[in-house]
């Protein structure tokens, strides 16, 4: 049971620290005191049934919704309380990919790229084009896609230029919700060497909500479960396989998780 | 902090770059603008990475643009001292040829203009016949649903009626007032100088029945309510809701628009009696207080001033306006394409057409009714 605890000994060396979160919309509590640790260079998967506040709990790291109780530090800084100048230098340490892409819609996806580099910093014209070719090189975006706008691209292609808005300015850590849901197996396959690549060689964190367990085998370090508004247990994918709770047995066990773990019993 | 480059020529006439401290994204544009001064030559380059301590993409993409220069001019490039990862990700940045743009060209200048210009003469007859057609539409379904064939939605009429009518009663009972008190002073005034300050009650009754009040108050529902079609029917269709309907087997005229025109031309009725009274209470408090009208006396010259003809047409041109101001911002709405962008141009589309329209027909109808002899 130890060795699936979320949380990490107080002196490892974690990105994101939550401790005690407490959310929830009325009277209804999503999060009822919830610790996890995510361990700087890890990828992190989260798992949890729909409703369990996954994308919640993602939104309140990255403060977009208000906690009601409880801490979060985020490269030992608390990201919580920290007045709106700090805020904004914390917001330069991630960069986020939300579901559906997030990219603005009156923007091409160079434009789009080109936004967190011109609100945080001075660059030539030319460099940011660079800059942005080479990121959409990255995510395996066509050159021509550039020019066009997001009203213009598949819903993959979306995700793509989502996330190479996200990484626009390089940042140490990364949220990502459902990267590959609604990807075909070949694009979510490249997505996941792509992951795995920038973790590789940035030594990027990286926070990703997913379903899909073939990312989480293949990519990921630990992977936390989310559940009765706390983290059931975190661990690796084989150590969560041997865990003895209905869910995540379910998860794990049934026909779709054998499948991806190469189980055929 | 920051990034140092040094480089050297080697004893075969190539050149050696040194890099170091952290290759990153804040210090890209001095170590692009350092890179691009190493001019290509032969035999080669060798790009030492050694000493950095850091290395982002931006950073390494300015390695892979120098390498690139390099190769391009038909000479080696390599990277020495850095770990297998890195080369790497130097190696995945390669850009193919056309450089990156942001936006597509535009082309001459000239024939982009009249290129314009031709696009929105047919954009502003396409949408003409697509108003039209969805005019036709909304009115197929209208008369169906009158003679039974299709089932009103009496939930979503009254609820449109709450939003459109009741929940405007105070803005536009406040708004006509103060409309009320202002023409009843600024006559007051005028007429003073003829002796003729009793007249004001005329000005009043009769401006405010027949045209300002109806006026003013479909101005306020098409920027209260023919705006909030278009962004609602807008961003359902952004959000494919539209095409859910149709697909369930449900006619988004039928279910949208009918119920929106119905509420509205009832309301825009209802609300534009009630800004006349609003108007002539103001003018009443007015005729009391400065003019020294008791209520009564007030009340028995309204009648004697005001036409019942009057009161008529004003009712007749309320449900037309709603109409109109409904119309429009449901077919706007229903133009959205694309992005939040055009749901914003469209509101404002709709609104803008709606007040224009109205204005056009209230102009008509003042000519109509006065030719028909109700002066």
């Amino acid at each position: 049971m130890a060795a699936l605890s979320a949380t990490l000994p107080d002196d490892a060396d974690v990105a994101v620290r939550v401790r005690g979160l407490v959310t929830g919309f009325g009277d209804h509590v999503l999060h009822d005191h919830l610790d996890l640790d995510v361990a700087r260079g890890e990828i992190l998967g989260l798992v949890g049934g729909s409703g369990s506040g996954k994308s919640v709990l993602m939104r309140t790291i990255i403060g977009l919704n208000p906690a009601r109780a409880g801490s979060v530090s985020i490269f030992g800084q608390d990201a919580l309380a920290a007045d709106p100048e700090a805020q904004r230098a914390l917001r330069r340490q991630w960069g986020v990919l939300f579901q559906e892409g997030a990219l603005f819609s009156g923007l091409t996806v160079a434009e789009n790229i080109e936004v967190p580099m011109r609100e945080f910093l001075a660059l030539p014209d030319a460099v940011m084009d660079g800059l942005a070719a080479a990121r959409l090189r990255q995510v395996g975006l066509p050159a021509e896609s550039c020019t066009k706008f997001p009203s213009e691209l598949s819903g993959g292609m979306k995700k793509r230029a989502g996330l190479a808005r996200a990484l626009a300015l390089d940042p140490p850590l990364l949220f990502l919700d459902e990267p590959t849901a609604g990807l075909d197996p070949i694009s979510a396959a490249a997505f996941d060497n792509l992951i795995k690549l920038l973790k590789d060689t940035l030594g990027l964190t990286l926070f990703l909500i997913t379903h899909d367990l073939d990312t989480l085998i293949a990519i990921c370090d630990r992977v936390a479960v989310l559940g009765d508004g706390k983290v059931l247990a975190c661990g690796t994918v084989d150590q969560l396989r041997a865990f003895d709770h209905p869910w995540v047995q379910e998860y794990f066990g049934g026909p779709r998780g054998r499948a991806a773990t190469g189980d055929s019993t | 902090m920051g990034s140092s480059i040094s480089w050297q020529e080697t004893g075969d006439g190539g050149a050696r770059v040194v890099l170091s401290g952290r290759l990153t994204i804040d210090d890209v544009a001095t170590l692009a603008d350092a890179l691009a001064t190493v001019a290509p030559r032969a035999p080669g380059l060798s790009v030492d990475l050694s000493a950095a301590t850091a290395i982002d993409t931006a950073g390494a993409w300015a390695i892979n643009s120098l390498i690139n220069r390099w190769n391009d001019a038909g000479h080696t490039a390599e990277v020495q001292g850095a770990a297998p990862d890195i080369v790497r990700l130097i190696r995945a940045l390669t850009v193919p040829p056309p450089p990156v743009k942001r936006r597509a060209d535009r082309g001459n200048p000239v024939f982009a203009r009249l290129e314009q210009i031709g696009r929105a003469v047919v954009h502003q007859a396409d949408n003409a016949g697509g108003f039209l057609a969805f005019l036709g539409q909304t009115l197929v379904v209208l008369a169906l649903t009158l003679i039974g064939r299709r089932r009103l939605r009496w939930h979503a009429v009254a609820h449109q009626g709450e939003a459109i009518g009741v929940n405007a009663l105070g803005i536009i009972g406040l708004l006509l007032f103060l409309v009320g008190l202002v023409v009843a002073q600024q006559g007051a005034v005028q007429l003073r100088q003829f002796g003729a300050e009793v007249f004001t009650v005329n000005l009043i009754g009769r401006a405010t029945t027949r045209e300002l009040g109806i006026l003013l108050t479909a101005i306020m529902v098409a920027g209260r309510s023919g705006s909030a079609f278009a962004a609602q029917i807008g961003s359902m269709k952004l959000n494919q809701e539209i095409d859910a309907l149709r697909t369930i087997g449900l006619d988004p005229i039928e279910v949208l628009v009918v119920p929106r025109v119905i509420a509205c031309s009832l309301m825009l009725l209802g609300l534009a009696f009630y800004g006349g009274m609003c108007a002539l209470i103001a003018g009443g408090l007015f005729a009391w207080s400065e003019l020294a009208m008791p209520p009564a006396a007030y009340i028995t010259r309204l009648q004697e001033v005001i036409l019942v003809s009057d009161f008529a047409i004003g009712m007749i041109k309320a449900p037309v306006f709603g109409f109109i101001i409904a119309i429009m911002g449901c077919f706007h709405g229903f133009q959205v394409t694309g992005n939040a962008e055009s749901v914003g141009s469209r509101t404002t589309q709709a609104v803008v057409e709606a007040i224009f329209v109205v204005i056009v027909f209230d102009a008509f109808f003042a000519f109509f009714f006065s030719a028909m002899g109700y002066n």
